[in-house]
């Protein structure tokens, strides 16, 4: 039995060590190892010109269908800013009870509204988001709680209201997710 | 609540069908999909939802008429009408047939939770057992405030019976006496404990910082502003904004706290867009604000939106009796939180503790505690490691000048009133000390 890894896939620019913190944390969060690779992929074919935004729902599947590791949890971590059809922005997408998702550190920069830029709350949102969308992976939905990082955050204004944690209630839905073969 | 609402959304394009199916199911409802108005309405004949999301535009059959369909399917299901820019008209007309709404592509995503949530909160208001709301609770989350004194006791109390309703709430009490704990309790046993408590430190912030963190921004509002910002009284929605040091708000603040209290609505600033937001307000304040609407400081129309009810939390010296519980409660906090053994404390020192008057009451206690904690021999906190008698704890919350006043006048009782052994210990000459005196109105205590 080996339990699940999960695989961050990199693809843009991120704060020196910041990549090497968040593996740790979310390492200690979900009790499993976790791996950083390099996303070999081109997004200009994901780049829309209208809307000046990547299609997350497209580099999402793609990442799921043509990257190896099919039991384990990958996660795209990208520095561009993503969309889906329907929504004008995403902070980060994952496919329920799957294997994939996609986080992006666009938006969660302060520089982007106007304020000071504050490197350690941009890496704390970071970590929140990776952990929430991780969360949808291993099937937990968004909980009332409002300190849960599985709360729903449409503002970074919201997810700087919640925790990186857990709450109680979803806490053990993750420590009895079982390991795969 | 979320697990029981079914959703249906019907759109033609997949990739839309995939997203919206996804993000509800995220949020834990029941969802399923057709891809055109017939597939949706066989659904309908086979099972009720609660919602019907539905494009307008789709072949076969417009999103008119099937909502009319669905309606003598499934009269009591909410229909949201999903709608590009240049069909806005044909939404209204939804709209006037009983639509519950309409929304254009493609959302924001606050819109949409935004949306959903109000639809939800519409299902769940029908069915609501009122027996279920009126039901007496017991205090919860309030493990924090510590106490058994009659003073502490009329405080409990006093959240117990306001935590249920809406009414606004100010909370008055000295710098320490732990309002925010008072604010925390309110919310966490109030029907809004599933949505966010919101706090704002208004002493903390200048007036325009104030403005953009209440009523939050648009894009290009200012430079830099690349994108929307939340403000406080959006992100309380559903929940309680605490407004901390409420006494130090400007006047032209508080004609907007005045407007937005009044309306529950607001602009972002740069924004035209009116929001509307359903929260509870709670206020905190060190002042004596019936005193500042008397000295025109504070606006009297405010003062009573505010003031609907008033908790006063008591100072320590009102409640020696709790010393002794406070000082155990903070010595597992920190034992624990550095990982020692639980210390005991000598006697003597809860003696002098006890006798102390803590101006800067329960949180002037706990630096206190914290400190000879730290400093102490890790077994028992001794005399020696209090720092009473010998220098003053000074309360963190206080400003520059307040510090300097109170530093002055213990150097000056400590020496008798002797100016010029006062002047050296203080590094300063006779004449700078005595018009100190004379700023801060110092009187020595046997006159």
């Amino acid at each position: 039995m080996k339990k699940q890894q999960i695989i961050f896939y990199i693809k843009g620019q991120f704060e020196p060590d910041c990549l090497q913190r968040l593996s740790q944390e979310v390492s200690i969060t979900f009790n499993r190892q976790v791996l950083i690779r390099n996303l070999d992929l081109d997004l200009e074919p994901f780049y829309d010109f209208k809307r000046r935004q990547y299609d997350a729902h497209k580099i999402l599947y793609w990442l799921d269908t043509n990257e190896d590791n099919e039991n384990d949890k990958k996660i795209a971590l990208v520095s561009v800013d993503l969309y889906i059809s329907i929504l004008t922005f995403l902070f980060g997408q994952a496919i329920f009870n799957g294997n994939t998702g996609i986080v992006s550190n666009y938006r969660l920069r302060n520089e982007q509204y106007g304020l000071a830029p504050d490197s350690k709350l941009t890496f704390l949102r970071f970590k929140k988001v990776i952990i929430h969308e991780l969360g949808h992976m291993f099937g937990l939905v968004h909980c009332q709680v409002p300190t849960c990082v599985m709360r729903s955050s449409t503002y970074v204004e919201d997810i700087d209201q919640k925790k990186s944690q857990f709450c109680s209630i979803c806490s053990p839905k993750i420590d009895s997710e079982p390991a795969s073969v | 609540m979320a697990k029981s609402i079914s959703i249906l959304i019907v759109d033609d394009e997949a990739s839309v069908r995939d997203s919206l199916n996804n993000w509800f199911i995220e949020d834990g409802y029941q969802v399923a999909c057709a891809a055109d108005a017939k597939e949706a309405l066989s659904l309908l004949e086979s099972k009720s939802f609660d919602i019907v999301l539905a494009d307008i535009k789709m072949p076969g059959m417009d999103g008119l008429e099937m909502h009319r369909r669905i309606k003598v399917l499934n009269k009591e299901a909410i229909v949201i009408i999903m709608t590009a820019f240049a069909s806005v008209d044909t939404a209204v007309q939804a709209l006037k047939d009983g639509a519950y709404d309409y929304v254009t592509k493609p959302f924001d995503p606050d819109d949409l939770s935004h949306l959903i949530r109000n639809a939800t909160k519409h299902i769940s208001l029908k069915t609501e057992n009122e027996a279920l709301r009126n039901k007496v609770v017991s205090l919860e989350n309030v493990e924090d405030i510590i106490g058994v004194s009659e003073p502490m006791m009329k405080v409990f109390k006093e959240i117990e019976s306001v935590a249920q309703s809406n009414s606004s709430v100010i909370i008055t009490g000295e710098s320490g006496t732990g309002k925010e704990l008072i604010a925390r309790a309110i919310h966490f046993n109030s029907p809004r404990k599933y949505f966010s408590l919101v706090s704002v430190h208004c002493g903390a912030l200048t007036e325009s910082l104030l403005e953009s963190e209440l009523f939050g921004h648009e894009k290009g509002a200012f430079t830099g502003a690349m994108f929307n910002r939340k403000g406080r009284f959006e992100m309380a929605d559903g929940g309680t904004i605490f407004l901390d040091e409420i006494a130090t708000i400007s006047t032209k603040m508080q004609v907007e706290l005045l407007r937005v209290l009044e309306t529950k609505s607001f602009v972002r600033v740069g924004g035209n867009k009116e929001i509307k937001s359903d929260f509870r307000v709670i206020c905190a304040t060190n002042k004596n604000l019936k005193k500042m609407v008397e000295n025109g400081t504070f606006r009297e129309d405010l003062f009573y939106r505010l003031n609907v009810v008033n908790i006063n939390v008591p100072p320590l010296r009102e409640r020696v009796e709790d010393i002794p519980l406070l000082v155990n409660y903070f010595i597992k906090k920190y034992c624990n939180a550095m990982s020692r053994d639980i210390v005991t404390v000598d006697p003597a020192a809860m003696k002098r503790i006890e006798e102390f008057e803590f101006p800067g009451n329960v949180r002037e206690l706990e630096n206190m505690i914290e400190r000879a904690i730290v400093i102490g021999n890790g077994k028992e906190i001794r005399l020696k490691d209090l720092p009473l008698g010998k220098e003053i704890v000074y309360n963190s919350a206080e400003s520059l000048e307040d510090l300097e006043k109170r530093h002055i006048q213990f150097i000056l009782n400590k020496y008798n009133w002797n100016i010029s052994r006062a002047a050296k210990v203080l590094s300063i000459d006779r004449v700078t000390l005595y018009n100190k005196i004379k700023k801060y109105d110092l009187k020595s205590e046997t006159e």
